[in-house]
């Protein structure tokens, strides 16, 4: 089993290839649709952790307040793909380095996958009990009042979370294309078939 | 029964169904995994057996989307408690909610308030059908926004036939492909009006995965379609693989001579479902 852990060695990161899988020890911290553009709009000394240093994870947790402390109930992958917009803008500017998702990305991240030597990673979709469980503890959580729990970047602290698939590397391959491709060849033989 | 009774096992059966898949499905994903040869797709069903497995042993819903809340009730002519199923619905809903919890997912389309609780105007959506007797079947499944939002209506020009409802639906799984959170279960409607199709196709993922239907012609239908989905490659959660579709359900109604409404309606892996019967005596079995 392949660990990685936090703060992210870049060097590593960028020798992962797609159909790589590993898990993660460390902090991951939550981003949806307002929370890119919300660390995009403000000034450098305004953002409140480093997001190079750990993972990203497009996620909006069902989570609560157990006994004053914040339990998280369920927190599977959202879909990457509303993030194609600013994700490039987000992986210059801040330097992130592994973003975790479902669905796959557009070429835009893939470009900007390529220059930064970053992946994206496929969690499963819906397997949002298995993540709960390897979140250890909520450390932080910023902006919660103003973007609400789901848009929130929620700071978790993880112990062998995963399993991430690479399906995007910093090399420019893309699972999700190459199955793209597959699949529409595979569609036109089945249905010459009927 | 009272009406305490009634909504507690309302919450029961909420619970169990958002905290674990169907037995037939988790034994569908456990072929699936000895199926698989690429490691892409091994990888997936992995992490959804394990997640499934921590939602059982931690009553833990086993994803954050914790769906719209969506009851289908079969209601006995005779049935006396009749007049106070809609209000124990909508209140286990709220309940549950609470409890479980439950993400709130109602959300009013034009001023985007969410109403903190899952219920809403017509929401939990009910689905009622007044059949002989004097027992209630309800049929509870919360339904994840990701799989609904690759659900496609196409009013198909008549004369395409059969051969054009097969091209449809794979072609809208091809389209579709890791969105839905595959392996799916693909209901599809056939036939009514358009609201008939759609419902229809909704209904058709309540029989059991594997299940086929009672009528020869639909279940050749089903095993075909079924067949040639896997043959698409899309593979568990869109990585590639020969689990695309765990499941093809099809339901029909006699149509328009001008209309062929086909109805496609995609379930997720997480297929979440309970189902609670009540007797004539008031007696609540939670019997799947």
């Amino acid at each position: 089993m392949k660990v990685l852990e936090t703060p992210l060695d870049h060097e590593k990161v960028k020798e992962l290839r797609v159909g790589d899988a590993f898990y993660i020890t460390g902090t991951i911290f939550t981003a949806r649709d307002a929370a890119h553009e919300k660390l995009l709009e403000i000034d450098d000394e305004d953002v409140p952790f480093d997001p190079s240093e750990y993972a990203m994870f497009h996620c909006g947790p069902a989570i609560h307040k157990e006994k004053g402390e914040w339990k998280v109930v369920s927190a599977g992958p959202t879909t990457s793909i509303r993030m194609e917009i600013f994700e490039d803008d987000f992986i210059e500017r801040f330097g992130t380095k592994v973003i975790i998702g479902k669905g796959g990305m557009g070429e835009r991240t893939l470009k900007a996958l390529k220059k930064h030597g970053a992946v994206y990673c496929q969690y499963t979709g819906g397997a949002g009990a298995l993540m709960a469980n390897a979140i250890k503890e909520v450390e932080d959580v910023y902006f919660l009042e103003e973007l609400g729990i789901p848009e929130a970047f929620w700071m978790f602290r993880v112990e062998e979370a995963g399993p991430f698939l690479v399906t995007m590397d910093s090399a420019g391959n893309s699972i999700h294309d190459d199955v793209a491709e597959e699949v529409s060849k595979n569609l036109e033989k089945v249905k010459s078939k009927l | 029964m009272n009406k305490k009774e009634l909504e507690d096992n309302l919450v029961k059966g909420i619970q169990k169904a958002v905290t674990s898949v169907t037995k037939e499905t988790e034994k569908k994903l456990r072929d699936a995994k000895n199926k698989e040869e690429k490691e892409g797709a091994k990888v997936q069903l992995k992490a959804i057996l394990e997640n499934i497995d921590v939602g059982k042993n931690e009553k833990r819903p086993i994803c954050q989307d914790t769906g719209t809340q969506t009851f289908f009730i079969e209601v006995g002519e005779d049935f006396k408690w009749l007049g106070s199923l809609k209000s124990a619905v909508n209140n286990s809903v709220k309940k549950s909610t609470e409890k479980i919890p439950l993400r709130p997912n109602a959300i009013d389309p034009i001023s985007d308030e969410n109403s903190g609780d899952n219920t809403g105007r017509f929401i939990p959506s009910i689905h009622w059908d007044i059949v002989e007797g004097d027992e209630a079947i309800i049929h509870i499944i919360p339904k994840g926004g990701g799989s609904e939002n690759m659900s496609k209506l196409e009013m198909m020009t008549p004369g395409k036939g059969l051969k054009g409802v097969k091209e449809i639906v794979l072609d809208q799984i091809a389209e579709m492909a890791g969105k839905p959170c595959p392996p799916t279960i693909v209901g599809i409607g056939l036939g009514g009006g358009a609201d008939l199709a759609m419902e229809l196709a909704k209904k058709a993922l309540l029989r059991p995965v594997g299940e086929r239907h009672i009528e020869n012609r639909i279940a050749e239908l089903e095993e075909e379609l079924l067949e040639k989905a896997n043959e698409l490659g899309v593979g568990p959660m869109g990585v590639g693989g020969k689990t695309t579709v765990l499941d093809v359900k099809i339901e029909y109604a006699h149509r328009h001579p001008a209309s062929y409404p086909v109805a496609v309606l995609p379930q997720c892996w997480a297929n979440r479902q309970a189902k609670l019967k009540i007797t004539s005596k008031g007696e609540i079995e939670v019997v799947r």
